[in-house]
């Protein structure tokens, strides 16, 4: 197993993910460092190994799109839908992520050090998702199964349409969507926001936050809801 | 003897064309529930379709193929713009998508079987992909849709090619609907979704928006598939001729275009019967836009949307598609609106299970309910039972088959050797409106409608 620098101003994405899906799969890298990423899209989609990549610098759309197994590392911002639809492993962005961050996830750890844009953990299928700092609108909208954990505020319409995903915020929220509530933090709910801030590396005291989950009005027709959906 | 007056007094029965039965009945029914009407199927209403056209067979100015003994070829080639492997096909028929969940394991297994052993693809749905359709199906074409419900990249490497779902002809706009009575242990735990609740599919997606993201996502599932999979880009028929356009900027290696006829198994009937266009419009649009660009025979095209015989096939292979879909036909022939279903070889009666529905053999559209009579779109343990998917796959087989021979009949009779030959040329329309959405002469006659400022 050997360490790898690819870098992407000499040899192309194609190059670089083909790497990762062969060889990677076939245990030779141990951790793979990428240069000048240069906000290239599709960095690491489709990783199937529990190899390593380190990305130097920013990443464009969906970086570490469907991850399994694998660790990515953006060690600057991300673009829109990174690890989106990701089923295990670990995504880390250190800066800023845009919108659709961890959209659809099934599984694994999404972590911004940052704030998050539109649409964080919308669709979320059971992944687990912390914020450092702020999402913008529409965070976790019909989002179904998982966690969020957000350290800053909230947009607008946060859990829109949720299913049973649980989300936990420590700032403001601007306004909840339709059929979310905020509810009580249980001993299990500020156990599970410790684990998931010491798995991103993040120092808070987890009586600071509040949980959002669906009010599971929504589930069934109902004819008195009007136009709530 | 006295005798009574015959009785004189007149009934007035004049139906009013605004307010007739139909109307009365859709405004009792919004004044009781306070809901609107959510049904399975396609439109209802009359719109011009194939049945406008026909063809000009050989006769003096072409010479005809020899219809028994000549060779016809029905091969089928899609995604070769792209994709390192494209999907080979025996016949230009395939099974449009439609989900497990709408439909159930036995009959995801019946389209799988007859599928594969007549040369064609079938394609997954809102729901993810079962191990028993993969298994039975050779060629299957997985759908990426809005709501993601079981999407994972295992599947994708396990598929032959990737459908990303903008919409569909039913519902163009729309997301997936799936009611209570479906969402069953197995397809809630597919789905992520709690047991029993009324599904509604989100109607974007959710890691991109408008066409410019829509060609980054394209390349991430090609970078994730290493360039193998041909990737499909499904649209509901509404601005066609800009959204085939779009599609194919996208990246897309083949369209499919879904046009108003277009079925569904659960989704608002003001959806069903009043957005989007019919096929006939819309395939012609599709022709347009791949022509503008150059890209005819480069960018393959599926249409769908009321095919259902062997002269839909024919006609839309002349528009310009280069293969079709097919998925309320494909019911039919597995027993859908028959008034009975065949269990060890013997037909029992549906009757009461359309009665228990308030429908009858012909009219149904309830598939929304789960309570199929047939056992077609249920995920009732009972009610599924009623379809074998052995009777199924037979049944499948022979109308595919029909249709095929129908295909190559009326391509061998317009003197075709292939019938991807088949060519504008070889139709005409019968109706005004269809020369005018198919951009073809009245039968007769040089005039097409529309053009050169008629």
């Amino acid at each position: 197993m050997e360490n790898l620098t690819f870098d992407l101003a000499k040899s192309s994405l194609r190059e670089l993910n083909q790497l990762l899906h062969k060889d990677a799969k076939d245990g030779k890298l141990g951790k793979v460092t990428v240069l000048n990423p240069d906000g290239a899209h599709n960095i690491a989609v489709g990783l199937d190994c529990p190899v390593e990549v380190e990305v130097q610098g920013h990443a464009g759309y969906y970086v570490g799109g469907m991850n399994k197994i694998a660790t990515i590392t953006v060690m600057g911002s991300a673009g829109t839908g990174v690890g989106e639809n990701m089923m295990s492993g670990k995504v880390h962005v250190k800066g800023f992520a845009s919108n659709g961050a961890g959209a659809s996830a099934h599984g694994g750890l999404l972590v911004i050090d940052g704030d998050a844009g539109l649409r964080c953990g919308i669709s979320l299928k059971g992944g687990d998702i912390v914020v450092g700092g702020s999402v913008g609108s529409f965070s976790a909208f019909m989002a179904q199964a998982g966690r969020m954990v957000i350290c800053g505020d909230a947009g607008d319409a946060l859990g829109d349409s949720l299913y049973e995903a649980v989300l936990y915020v420590r700032g403001n929220i601007k306004t909840l969507g339709s059929d979310a509530q905020i509810e009580p933090m249980s001993q299990a709910d500020l156990d599970t926001v410790a684990d998931l801030l010491a798995q991103a590396g993040l120092k808070h005291d987890p009586k600071g936050f509040k949980r959002i989950a669906s009010k599971r009005e929504l589930y069934h027709w109902n004819v008195d809801a009007n136009q709530e959906y | 003897m006295e005798s009574k007056p015959a009785q004189t007094k007149h009934i007035s029965r004049e139906e009013s064309a605004g307010y007739d039965s139909k109307t009365l009945d859709y405004i009792r029914n919004a004044a009781a529930h306070g809901l609107y009407e959510i049904r399975g199927m396609g439109a209802k209403r009359k719109v011009a379709n194939f049945d406008d056209l026909v063809f000009l067979g050989a006769s003096l100015s072409r010479y005809a193929l020899e219809g028994y003994r000549e060779k016809c070829n029905t091969k089928t080639i899609l995604g070769t713009r792209f994709a390192k492997k494209p999907i080979e096909l025996d016949i230009p028929i395939t099974i449009a998508g439609m989900s497990f969940g709408s439909l159930s394991a036995n009959v995801k297994e019946s389209l799988g079987r007859a599928a594969s052993e007549m040369g064609t693809s079938t394609t997954t749905g809102d729901g993810g992909m079962t191990q028993e359709e993969r298994q039975s199906s050779k060629t299957l074409v997985y759908q990426c849709l809005p709501s993601r419900y079981g999407f994972n990249p295992d599947d994708v490497r396990r598929a032959d090619a990737i459908e990303v779902v903008i919409g569909q002809g039913a519902k163009p706009g729309g997301g997936g609907m799936l009611l209570g009575q479906k969402v069953s242990p197995r397809v809630a735990k597919m789905r992520t979704l709690p047991e029993g609740i009324d599904q509604r599919s989100a109607c974007r997606h959710p890691d991109w928006t408008g066409p410019d993201d829509l060609a980054i996502k394209i390349q991430e599932l090609r970078e994730l598939t290493d360039w193998e999979k041909p990737i499909y880009v499904k649209v509901g028929a509404t601005r066609t001729f800009n959204d085939v356009k779009l599609a194919v900027h996208a990246g897309a290696d083949v369209v499919v275009v879904d046009g108003m006829q277009g079925g569904t198994a659960a989704t608002q009937t003001c959806f069903i019967e009043h957005i989007g266009i019919p096929t006939l419009g819309a395939v012609r649009q599709a022709v347009d836009a791949l022509e503008d660009l150059d890209m005819k025979g480069k960018v393959q095209l599926i249409v769908s949307g009321g095919i259902r015989t062997g002269p839909d096939v024919a006609k839309a292979l002349a528009m310009g598609a280069d293969a079709v879909a097919i998925g309320q036909g494909v019911l039919v022939a597995l027993g859908c609106n028959s008034d009975s279903y065949i269990q060890n070889g013997v037909h029992h009666s549906a009757m009461e299970g359309y009665a228990a529905l308030g429908t009858a053999p012909g009219f149904c559209h309830h598939c929304h309910t789960g309570k199929c009579p047939v056992g077609i779109t249920t995920q009732d343990p009972v009610l599924e039972q009623y379809l074998n998917p052995e009777v199924g796959a037979m049944r499948l087989r022979n109308y595919l088959k029909t249709l095929n021979m129908e295909l190559t009949t009326i391509a061998r009779a317009c003197g075709k050797q292939n019938v991807h030959h088949l060519e504008r040329e070889d139709l005409v329309a019968l109706t005004v409106e269809a020369a005018a959405m198919a951009h073809l002469p009245l039968a007769g006659t040089n005039w097409i409608p529309g053009s050169n400022g008629d």
